[in-house]
C-alpha cells in the first residue's frame, strides 16, 4: 500500500495526483480518508466532525446539481440545502457555514467574484477570499474536481470532502462514493448528532493551542 | 430544444450569481427567430469581454452570438488569440484548441456528435483569428474543407496578429508596416474566400462587421449551409484599433470605410448551387411561417 497520504495542504505549486502517488478509489459500500480506505460510517463520522471543527465549513455544489436536469438533480439539491441548513444550525458562534455555487467551468478570467462563487480553475481564490477551511464538493464532474482538488490541495490548507456520484475522489481528503440524497441525509443527520460534541478550530486557537 | 433543458434547481436557485439567473430568464435560447434585434431586449450570451475598448472583435461577437440559429445546442470553437479571452464570458458550449488546431477538432467534434446525437442537430462554428486561420492552422483549415466537413469557420480578420503585439499575417495589406513586422509586408493578402471556394466551401462571405442585419443573415445562412451541404466560410474585418492607432470610437468608421466598394472588404458572396437551392427553400419557409403569424395575429386582434 502507498505510503503517501492526502492531507490538507499547501502541499506545493504542482501536488502530485494521488492516483499517481498510489492512492486507490474505495470498493462500492466504502469510502476512503486521507487515502486510506475506510468504512462508509468512519467517513460520515469524519467528515461530520471536519465541518463542525472548521471556521467556515462550506459547501460547494456544481453544474450536476445546481441545474435540474432531471428529477434525480432536483432532489439532490434539495437534499444539499438540507445539509446546509443542518450545518447552518449546528455550528456554534464564530463558525460561519456558506454555501458557494460553482455554476460552470469556464475559466473566467479576470471577472470570478470570489464572494459568490468558486470556479475550478482558480477555486484557491474563493478559499482564501471566505477563509474557508474545510468544504465539500458535490455536483462537480470528475476531471473538474480533480484538477480543483489538486490545486486546493497545492495552495490552500483547507480540508476537502468529496462527496462524488461515481468510483471517488483519490485528490480528495475524504471521499464518499455513490453519492445520492440519501447518503448526503445521512451526513447531514451525523452532523446533527455530533452536534456539541466537536471543538471547533475557532476554540483552541483562542485557548492557545495550534490551530 | 428550448430552455426547458436550461432551468436551475429551485432549491439553491437563490445562490446562483444573477448572470446565470439572468440567463434563465431572458436570454433567447430556442426563440426560433432570434437576431441582432434582440440585443438590448434579453440577456445577451455574452456576459463581459476583455477586449481593448471598442474593439470590433467585440461588436462581431454579440451580433455572432444574437444570430447563431440553434445557440443551446451549438458548440464553438476557438483558437489562441484575441478572440479567446473572450470565450470564458460566452454561454454557448466552447472548446478553445491549440492555436491552429481548430479546424481539426471541429471535425472530430461535428463526428463526435452526430455518433452521440443522431436525432439531434447539432452545430459547430469555428472562430478563430486570422493568423490561426491562414497562417498556424492554414493546413488544418484547408483539409477539413478538402473533406467536406459540415460545419462553419469564421475569421475574424485583423489583418495581423493582434494578441501577441502586431506580427505579419497572411491576411495582412502588402506593405503594411505594424509594431513588430517593421519592414512593410513584401506579399499580397492571401485571397482565402477565393481558396475557400476552390476548396470546396458551398458558402462564402468576405464583409465587415459594420451591419449587425448583415452579420446576422451571413452567420444564419453559413450555419444553415454547413449542417446541411457542406464547409462554409465566412471573413469578417474586426480591425485591431490598437494596432492601427485609432481610437475606440473609430472602430466603425474604419470598417466603413474598408467595405467601399472598390476597397478590399467590399461584400463578396460565393453560393454553390446546392446551397443556393437550400438557401431559397429556408427562405420561402419562413415568408411561410411570417405569414401564417401575421394572420394568427390579425385573427386574434378580430
Ligand atoms: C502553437 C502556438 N504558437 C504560437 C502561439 C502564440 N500566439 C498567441 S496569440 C498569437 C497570434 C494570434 O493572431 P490571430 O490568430 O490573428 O488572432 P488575433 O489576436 O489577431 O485576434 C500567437 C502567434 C501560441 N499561443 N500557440
Ligand atoms: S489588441 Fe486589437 S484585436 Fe485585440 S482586443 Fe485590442 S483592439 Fe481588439
Ligand atoms: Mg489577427
Amino acid at each position: 500500500m502507498s505510503e503517501y497520504r492526502v492531507l490538507p495542504g499547501p502541499e506545493h505549486f504542482l501536488p502530485p495526483a494521488a492516483a499517481s502517488m498510489g492512492i486507490q478509489l474505495p470498493n462500492p459500500g466504502e469510502a476512503h480518508i486521507n487515502g486510506v480506505i475506510a468504512s462508509e460510517e468512519k467517513a460520515y463520522e469524519e467528515a461530520a466532525r471536519q465541518f463542525l471543527m472548521a471556521k467556515v465549513p462550506t459547501i460547494f455544489p456544481g453544474p450536476l446539481v445546481l441545474w435540474a436536469w432531471n428529477e434525480k438533480a432536483a432532489k439532490k439539491a434539495t437534499a444539499i440545502r438540507h445539509l446546509y441548513n443542518t450545518l447552518k444550525d449546528c455550528v456554534q458562534p464564530g463558525q460561519k457555514a456558506m454555501l458557494i455555487p460553482m455554476p460552470d467551468y469556464r475559466p473566467k478570467y479576470p471577472k470570478i467574484n470570489p464572494e459568490v462563487e468558486i470556479n475550478p480553475n482558480h477555486p484557491n481564490l474563493t478559499i482564501w477570499h471566505n477563509k474557508i477551511d474545510c468544504c465539500m464538493f458535490v455536483g462537480v464532474h470528475c476531471h473538474q474536481a480533480n484538477l480543483s482538488l489538486k490545486i486546493i490541495r497545492g495552495g490552500t490548507s483547507c480540508y476537502t470532502i468529496a462527496m462524488c456520484a461515481q468510483a471517488g475522489h483519490e485528490d480528495a481528503m475524504l471521499s464518499f462514493r455513490d453519492a445520492s440524497v440519501e447518503k448526503i441525509m445521512r451526513l447531514a443527520d451525523t452532523i446533527k448528532r455530533l452536534k456539541g460534541t466537536v471543538q471547533p478550530r475557532l476554540e483552541t486557537a483562542k485557548n492557545g493551542a495550534s490551530s | 430544444m428550448s430552455k426547458e433543458r436550461i432551468q436551475i434547481s429551485e432549491d439553491l436557485y437563490d445562490i446562483m450569481p444573477s448572470d446565470y439567473q439572468d440567463l434563465v430568464k431572458s436570454a433567447t435560447y430556442g426563440k426560433e427567430d432570434r437576431g441582432w434585434k434582440d440585443i438590448g431586449s434579453s440577456k445577451e450570451l455574452i456576459e463581459q469581454h476583455s477586449l481593448c475598448a471598442g474593439c470590433p472583435e467585440s461588436m462581431a461577437f454579440r451580433y455572432i452570438l444574437a444570430s447563431l440559429p440553434n445557440p443551446e445546442d451549438t458548440v464553438m470553437v476557438g483558437s489562441t488569440g484575441c478572440t479567446s479571452l473572450v470565450f470564458p464570458m460566452v454561454a454557448v458550449h466552447n472548446i478553445h484548441s491549440l492555436f491552429g488546431n481548430q479546424n481539426a477538432i471541429a471535425s472530430g467534434l461535428k463526428r463526435a456528435l452526430s455518433v452521440r446525437f443522431p436525432g439531434r442537430v447539432k452545430d459547430v462554428v469555428v472562430l478563430a483569428g486570422d493568423g490561426a486561420t491562414v497562417d498556424i492552422g492554414l493546413d488544418m483549415t484547408l483539409q477539413a474543407w478538402f473533406r467536406q466537413e459540415k460545419f462553419t469557420t469564421i475569421c475574424f480578420d485583423n489583418e495581423l496578429y493582434a494578441n501577441t503585439g502586431g506580427q505579419e499575417s497572411g491576411l495582412m495589406q502588402k506593405g503594411f508596416v505594424a509594431k513588430m513586422a517593421p519592414v512593410g509586408k513584401l506579399f499580397d493578402k492571401v485571397r482565402l474566400p477565393e481558396i475557400a471556394r476552390e476548396s470546396g466551401c458551398h458558402y462564402v462571405v468576405n464583409c465587415t462587421v459594420s451591419k449587425p442585419s448583415l452579420v446576422e443573415k451571413v452567420i444564419r445562412n453559413a450555419v444553415h449551409v454547413a449542417r446541411e451541404i457542406g464547409p462554409t466560410y465566412l471573413q469578417l474585418y474586426t480591425p485591431c484599433i490598437l494596432e492601427i492607432g485609432k481610437n475606440s470610437m473609430e472602430g466603425l468608421q474604419e470598417m466603413r470605410d474598408s467595405e467601399k466598394p472598390t476597397e478590399r472588404f467590399a461584400y463578396k458572396e460565393y453560393v454553390s448551387e446546392p446551397a443556393k437551392q437550400l438557401l431559397a427553400e429556408l427562405a420561402a419557409k419562413d415568408k411561410e411561417r411570417k405569414a401564417a403569424a401575421k394572420q394568427l395575429a390579425s385573427q386574434a386582434s378580430a
